[in-house]
């Protein structure tokens, strides 16, 4: 890198030397690096604005608050003593993307490996395509599919997972209603970030050195034990910022999961029954109704979401970091 | 395989391949297998209770599996049999992830096409109740086209800008440290949700600076959601332009502002323009952040500076809330024409990346 030719600012023979290092720049180049430094300053502005503002507009919310603001079930923060809490946003928005992360890992996973090295390339191909298109699909679709399609078809599941499993508490369906729960909404939230992970997985399983697989081909290992042996290990730390990053997504989804959930503000540990709320479906759905008091008590919980996909995303940023070959710049 | 196979007439060969890799299953094991599960599970449809198509298949693919791998486990030992039953379920993870795509387009393209009429693209819903039939989304498709027409114009530049400052600046200049966090916090800010982007812009632009909600401010929001993703793409086409092109140019004393601007930038265009539209494509369906910054509208509002202005997805979130026949009918015509709208997007996207990729040396 240091071999490297910068360009010379004067082309006169007496200062040939001191141009090579660069030492003299012309005013284009002045101007030009300005201007792409100043591009990324913003990016560094827009981000500590963002932390900034949503802290300074939630304080009032939280002076205001009567209740405890983390174990809180309720969401009155327009009455004359104010009453919120995001216990109910906690549990909403961590089931449905626990849900959602246990159908969508496996087989994020599964499709990626089928491109990388199970599927005749021609067909890799093609198939990579359709799972970008699933990326390319707004979420307001998915939750009007969700909604609309998706949940008479559910219903079955729904039934039988309280016949047959309904001693897990999760499972138990008092109600014998089944539309408008956590556990359809995880389910569309799976297939909206299922694209995200296998596109990441897919990257990394490329890159696996062809010996590695050889080698392993070569001593009379199965395909599934190539797999093991030779992909697995080395593709580990992308295959687990790829499921990071996934669930950043699930996290901070809003309008699929507005449409779908029923908007009750509860706890309710049946997954199957109508109920739940999530931060970010929380937000888009109370907006257009909340006082002075209740815009800054939504923001409070826009904060909180915000910090939590923050932590998330750098920490698939710090897992994918340790082995710089994944990084998808190279 | 296939090279063993046409010695197939010849003993010891066979012996000698029997020796080397065990008993096999034979070819049509596995397509025998299917069959069979298939036919024992419509016949168990007909002896018991088992509910529809979806029911049958369900029992069939594990009849299937338990068959393929328990024929596999006697005959090839316990090794071929897990690697049997990896395959299948690798398989079937991309039968699941396609059905629900194919699904899905099938219900947009089913439901918006009833709607779908020249006088549907050409009216806005002013005076039209919901619960009545006609009416249009001329005035979402316009907002839709401004609000991200303005975010592309701010942020394409601004991602590109970024971008050859982390690529052709950063490395060789003084300020490898601060390029390091611009780029550690491009990364962040691609996962930041687009409702917090939305909460953003309203309490910095609305509340502190006396914005009003508008089609403007949808902007912003999506310009801050787009910036990340084309950082990163043309990061990527800038880092494809092989060096020596630069150094050539470098020697005959060529500035850099202008190596980067007519030699680099020539180079990988094509696959910056197609960053850019996937970055277009992907904010152009964002509902959140103008739910929050902008105000809804039944009638056509050219300015996006002033005034409430309907987007495509605000329109549908509006028809589909309405919940009326008439309004749910209008919002899968919205959802259809949006998907149009971001698959032209990406289809152009791919056409041009396909066509005029960054040429390697």
């Amino acid at each position: 890198m240091s071999t490297t030719l910068e360009p010379t600012g004067t082309p006169v023979p007496s200062s040939a030397a001191r141009g090579i290092t660069g030492a003299s720049v012309r005013p284009g180049d002045r101007v030009f690096l300005g201007l792409s430094r100043g591009a990324g300053l913003l990016i560094l502005l827009t981000m500590a604005s963002i932390a900034i503002f949503l802290v300074v507009k939630a304080i009032p919310a939280l002076q205001a608050n009567t209740a405890n603001f983390l174990t809180s079930t309720a969401w009155f923060p327009d009455q004359s003593p104010a009453v919120f809490g995001i216990a109910a946003l906690v549990f909403g928005t961590v089931m449905t993307s626990i849900v959602a992360m246990v159908l969508a890992v496996p087989v994020g996973i599964g499709i990626a490996l089928f491109i990388a090295h199970y599927a005749p390339r021609r067909l890799a191909t093609a198939l990579g395509f359709v799972t970008d298109i699933l990326a390319a699909v707004p979420s307001i679709i998915f939750g009007m599919w969700g909604l609309q399609f998706l949940t008479p078809h559910m219903e079955g599941l729904g039934e039988w997972l309280n016949t047959y499993l309904g001693f897990i508490p999760i499972f138990t369906n008092t109600l014998g209603l089944y539309s408008k729960s956590i556990l359809i909404a995880g389910v569309v939230l799976a297939i909206m970030i299922l694209p995200t992970i296998s596109a990441i997985t897919r990257e990394v399983f490329v890159q696996v050195p062809r010996d590695h697989i050889e080698a392993a081909l070569a001593l009379g290992a199965t395909r599934w034990e190539m797999v093991r042996l030779s992909i697995f290990p080395f593709a580990k730390p992308g295959m687990i910022s790829a499921a990071m990053l996934g669930l950043g997504r699930a996290l901070g989804e809003t309008i699929a999961v507005a449409l779908i959930l029923s908007a009750s503000y509860d706890i309710n540990r049946h997954i199957t029954e109508p109920g739940g709320n999530t931060f970010a479906a929380n937000i888009a759905l109370r907006w257009n109704e909340a006082g002075p008091i209740g815009l800054s008590a939504l923001v409070a919980s826009g904060l909180v979401l915000f910090v939590i996909t923050l932590v998330v995303n750098m920490g698939a940023r710090a897992v994918i970091a340790r082995r710089a070959e994944f990084s998808g710049a190279n | 395989m296939s090279g063993i196979t046409s010695f197939e007439g010849d003993q010891s060969t066979a012996l000698l391949r029997m020796a080397l890799s065990g008993r096999r299953l034979p070819r049509w094991g596995v397509p025998a297998a299917a069959v069979v599960a298939l036919a024992a599970a419509i016949g168990l449809n007909a002896v018991t209770g088992i509910d529809g198509v979806a029911g049958t298949l369900v029992v069939a693919i594990l009849l299937f599996v338990a068959g393929q791998t328990g024929w596999s486990f006697s005959v090839e030992g316990r090794r071929h049999a897990l690697d049997r039953l990896a395959t299948t379920a690798i398989y079937a993870t991309f039968a699941l992830a396609l059905a629900p795509l194919i699904g899905l387009l099938a219900t947009v393209v089913v439901k918006g096409s009833q709607v779908l009429s020249s006088s549907f693209l050409t009216t806005s819903m002013r005076s039209v109740s919901p619960r009545s039939e006609g009416g249009g989304l001329y005035h979402a498709l316009l907002g839709t086209l401004e609000q991200v027409g303005i975010a592309a114009l701010i942020g394409v530049p601004l991602g590109i800008l970024t971008a050859i400052y982390l690529v052709e600046y950063a490395p060789s200049g003084s300020s490898r440290h601060l390029a390091r966090v611009v780029s550690f916090f491009v990364d962040v800010m691609t996962g930041v949700p687009s409702v917090v982007v939305g909460l953003f812009v309203y309490t910095a632009f609305v509340l502190t600076l006396g914005m009003q909600r508008s089609g403007f401010a949808a902007s912003i929001a999506l310009t801050i959601l787009m910036l990340p993703v084309v950082v990163r793409s043309t990061e990527e086409m800038l880092r494809i332009v092989p060096r020596s092109l630069r150094e050539a140019s470098y020697a005959l004393g060529i500035p850099k502002w202008r190596t980067i601007l007519k030699i680099v930038m020539p180079t990988a265009i094509a696959g910056i323009i197609t960053g850019a539209m996937l970055a277009i494509a992907r904010v152009a369906g964002e509902t959140a952040p103008l739910l929050l910054t902008t105000f809804l509208s039944q009638s056509i509002n050219p300015d996006p500076f002033t005034g409430p202005q309907s987007a495509l997805p605000t329109f549908i979130w509006d028809q589909f809330s309405s919940g009326t026949d008439a309004s749910v009918n209008r919002a899968w015509g919205g959802a259809l024409v949006l998907i149009i709208l971001v698959m032209v997007l990406y289809a152009v996207a791919k056409i041009i990346a396909r066509f005029a990729g960054v040429k390697k040396l």
